[in-house]
C-alpha cells in the first residue's frame, strides 16, 4: 500500500543479527499510526532465510531483490536496487539503521530518487499524517524535528539502539514479494577484494555495554582494566578523543563528536570529565556510570551514578565484585 | 591527475553553540568558525595525492563570503585553485541540496578523477553528503575510507580500504570516484607562515547559482526537502545518584545497580 513502512534489512553475506531487525518495532507503531502495514524489504543474494525471520519479526510482507550481482556488499548496487524498489511502490517512509551500510544505502538512493533524508534518527512519530523525525543537534544540546515534506518515501537513518527491539514469534508469516531488478556486474564501478576481520572485534554501535577510558587514566596501561572490566561484562571498549590522541588506543574505540555515536545500555566513562564533545557520542545511553577523581567533572552532570574517586581503585574492586556475584 | 576536495566552514568545535529557537537558525554571531575537522583529513589526502602522483587540486567550499577563510587555509597549503560556492539562494540547502551544487562545481571544474571529503560535518553531523555526491554525480562512491592504498589515473583505478563495522574492507574501484575519509587516515599539516602570507593576498573567485547553472528550484530553502518543524531542548537527564562511602562499600552498590538492570548476561 502507499502508506505503508519500509523498514531495510541489513545483513553481511546473508548474515544477519537480530539487531538487523530493530526497526520493525518503531516501523510497526509507526504503520499504525498511518493505518498501514510495516513491510520489510532485502537485498542481497539468496536471502530467503531472512525474509522468514523478518516475519518473526513483525513484517506484514517481505519486498526481495535477488540476484548475483548482490552477492557481497556494494553501497552503489544495493542503492540501485532499494531506489527501484522505492520508486516503484513509493511507500510513505524507509528506515535503515544508522550503520556504514545503512547509510550508504539511504544516503545513495535519496540521491538518486532527488531528495534528502533524515540521519541518525533518535525519535519518529506520525504528525499530521507525515513522519516526524527527531534527531539530536550540537553535542545533543538540541533536539531538532524534521518533516521530509516533498519526498516520496520519506528516508530516516535511525541511531541503532534507539528503539526497542520487536518481540520474535516464529509462527507468524506472510507474503514474500520478489521484484525482478538485476545490474551488469560491468555496471557497477566497485569490486569488493578482501574482507579484513579486525582482530580485537570493535563494534561499539551495536554493544550493549560499554567501558570507556580517557585522559584520567594517565597513561596506556589503564586501558588494560578498561579491557578487564568490559570483557567481564561482555562488554567494549571505548576511549574519549584525548586518550585516542594520546595513541593510548585506536582511533576505532573513540566514542565523541569525531568519533563513534553510542547508546549502549550501559556506559561506564572511567577517568573521562565529559567534555561536550564526549557527550554528544553517548549522552542518550540508558545508564551513566562516571568515575572520576575531579568531583567537578561535567560528566557528573549526565551520569545516572557518580563515584568521585581513583580508578585504579574502584575499578579493580568492581571486577573482584563482578566476578563474585556473576560467577565469572 | 585532477584532484577536487569539498571543505566545509563549521562553528569552532569548541564554541558553545546557541540556536535562536524562534527564528530556527543559529545564532552565529561571536562564534568562532574553523575548517570542518573531517575536511581537514580530506585535504591532507588530497596534497598526499598530488605528491605521490602528480596533479593539481581545485578545492571548494559552499557557503556564506566567511567561508573564504577556509579556502585560504587550503591554499596556503598549495592548494592550486579555490573556489567559493556562495549564493544566497543557497541559504538553507539541506543535504540533497548541498549535494546537488557541490556536483554542480564538480562538473564545472570538469575531468575531475578523484574527489576527496570528509566523512561528515562536525556541525550538521550528517554524514550523507559524500554518498550524495557520488551518487549524483555517478561517481564510484567510497565512504568511511581509512587509506587510499593506491591511484592508477591512467588506468583509471583507485584501491582503498574501508573501516566498517567489525573490519576493514578493501575495495577497488573505477575513477572517477567519490572519497570519504574518516579521521586518521592521515596527519593533517599546518600551513606554514610563507604559505599564509602568499594565499592572503590571493582573490578568491565565487561561483553564483548562475555560475553553476544549478536549479534554483532545486537548493536553498526552497529546494530542500526536509524541513524543520520544531528545535527543542531535550530535558536534562535525571540528577543522578552520587555513591559515596569506602571503595569497597562503592563497588558493592554500583555492582549490585548494574546487575539490577539485568543488561549483563
Amino acid at each position: 500500500m502507499a502508506n505503508d513502512v519500509w523498514v531495510y534489512i541489513e545483513h553481511k553475506d546473508g548474515a544477519v543479527s537480530p539487531m538487523s531487525f530493530e526497526l520493525l518495532g518503531i516501523g510497526k507503531q509507526l504503520a499504525d499510526g498511518f493505518g498501514s502495514s510495516v513491510c520489510a524489504f532485502v537485498i542481497g543474494d539468496k536471502v530467503d532465510d531472512l525474509a522468514k525471520e523478518a516475519f518473526a519479526f513483525g513484517a506484514s510482507k517481505v519486498y526481495v531483490v535477488e540476484g548475483e550481482v548482490f552477492k557481497g556488499f556494494r553501497g552503489e548496487a544495493y542503492a540501485k536496487a532499494a531506489a527501484f524498489l522505492l520508486e516503484k511502490y513509493k511507500p510513505e517512509a524507509a528506515l535503515f539503521r544508522g550503520t556504514s551500510m545503512g547509510t550508504d544505502v539511504s544516503a545513495a538512493a535519496a540521491a538518486q530518487l532527488g531528495f534528502g533524508l533524515c540521519t541518525d534518527a533518535i525519535g519518529l512519530a506520525v504528525d499530521g499524517g507525515k513522519l516526524k523525525m527527531t534527531r539530536a543537534a550540537f553535542g545533543g544540546n538540541y533536539s531538532v524535528s524534521v518533516v521530509n515534506e516533498k519526498a516520496v518515501p520519506q528516508i530516516a537513518t535511525v541511531r541503532p539502539k534507539a528503539f526497542a527491539m520487536p518481540e520474535k514469534d516464529a509462527s507468524k508469516s506472510g507474503e514474500v514479494v520478489k521484484e525482478p531488478f538485476s545490474l551488469a556486474d560491468s555496471d557497477i564501478a566497485t569490486k569488493v577484494v578482501e574482507f579484513i576481520q579486525s582482530a580485537v572485534a570493535v563494534n561499539l554501535v551495536e554493544a550493549d555495554i560499554i567501558v570507556s577510558g580517557g585522559r584520567g587514566l594517565g597513561n596506556e596501561d589503564g586501558f588494560a582494566m578498561i579491557k578487564e572490566l568490559a570483557d567481564i561484562l561482555g562488554g567494549a571498549v571505548g576511549a574519549s578523543r584525548a586518550a585516542v590522541d594520546s595513541e593510548w588506543i585506536p582511533y576505532e574505540h573513540q566514542v565523541g563528536q569525531t568519533g563513534k555515536t553510542v547508546k549502549p545500555k550501559i556506559y561506564i566513562a572511567c577517568g573521562i570529565s565529559g567534555a561536550i564533545q564526549h557527550l554528544a557520542g553517548m549522552r542518550t545511553s540508558d545508564c551513566i556510570v562516571a568515575i572520576n577523581k575531579d568531583p567537578d567533572a561535567p560528566i557528573f552532570k549526565a551520569a545516572s551514578f557518580g563515584i568521585v574517586g581513583d580508578y585504579k581503585q574502584i575499578v579493580p574492586k568492581m571486577i573482584e565484585k563482578f566476578k563474585a556475584k556473576l560467577n565469572r | 591527475m585532477k584532484i577536487a576536495v569539498c571543505l566545509k566552514q563549521v562553528p569552532d568545535t569548541e564554541a558553545e553553540i546557541k540556536w535562536d529557537i524562534p527564528k530556527g537558525a543559529l545564532s552565529r554571531e561571536g562564534m568562532d568558525s574553523i575548517t570542518n575537522p573531517f575536511d581537514e583529513f580530506a585535504l591532507e589526502e588530497a596534497i598526499l595525492t598530488k605528491e605521490n602522483y602528480d596533479g593539481e587540486i581545485v578545492a571548494v567550499s559552499m557557503g556564506p563570503d566567511k567561508a573564504t577563510d577556509v579556502l585560504r587555509n587550503a591554499l596556503a597549503l598549495t592548494v592550486d585553485q579555490v573556489y567559493l560556492l556562495s549564493d544566497d539562494a543557497f541559504a538553507g540547502s539541506d543535504t540533497y541540496s548541498t549535494a546537488y551544487v557541490l556536483a554542480s562545481a564538480i562538473k564545472k571544474i570538469g575531468d575531475v578523477d578523484v574527489v576527496f571529503t570528509g566523512k561528515q560535518s562536525t556541525d550538521g553531523n550528517t554524514g550523507v553528503v559524500g554518498a550524495e555526491l557520488a551518487a549524483i554525480l555517478g561517481f564510484s562512491q567510497l565512504t568511511y575510507v581509512s587509506k587510499v592504498r593506491e591511484i592508477d589515473a591512467g588506468g583509471k583505478k583507485i584501491v582503498v580500504e574501508r573501516a566498517i563495522e567489525g573490519g576493514v574492507e578493501v575495495i577497488e574501484a573505477k575513477l572517477p570516484a567519490v572519497v570519504s575519509v574518516i579521521k586518521g587516515i592521515n596527519e593533517p599539516r599546518l600551513p606554514n607562515l610563507m604559505g599564509i602570507r602568499k594565499a592572503s593576498k590571493v582573490e578568491i573567485p565565487k561561483w553564483s547559482a548562475g555560475d553553476l547553472g544549478v536549479d534554483a528550484s532545486k537548493v536553498g530553502a526552497a529546494g530542500a526537502s526536509t524541513k524543520v518543524v520544531e528545535i527543542a531542548v531535550p530535558p536534562p537527564r535525571g540528577a543522578g545518584e552520587i555513591l559515596s562511602g569506602e571503595v569497597e562499600d562503592i563497588a558493592n552498590m554500583i555492582t549490585d545497580k548494574l546487575i539490577d538492570l539485568k543488561v549483563i548476561k
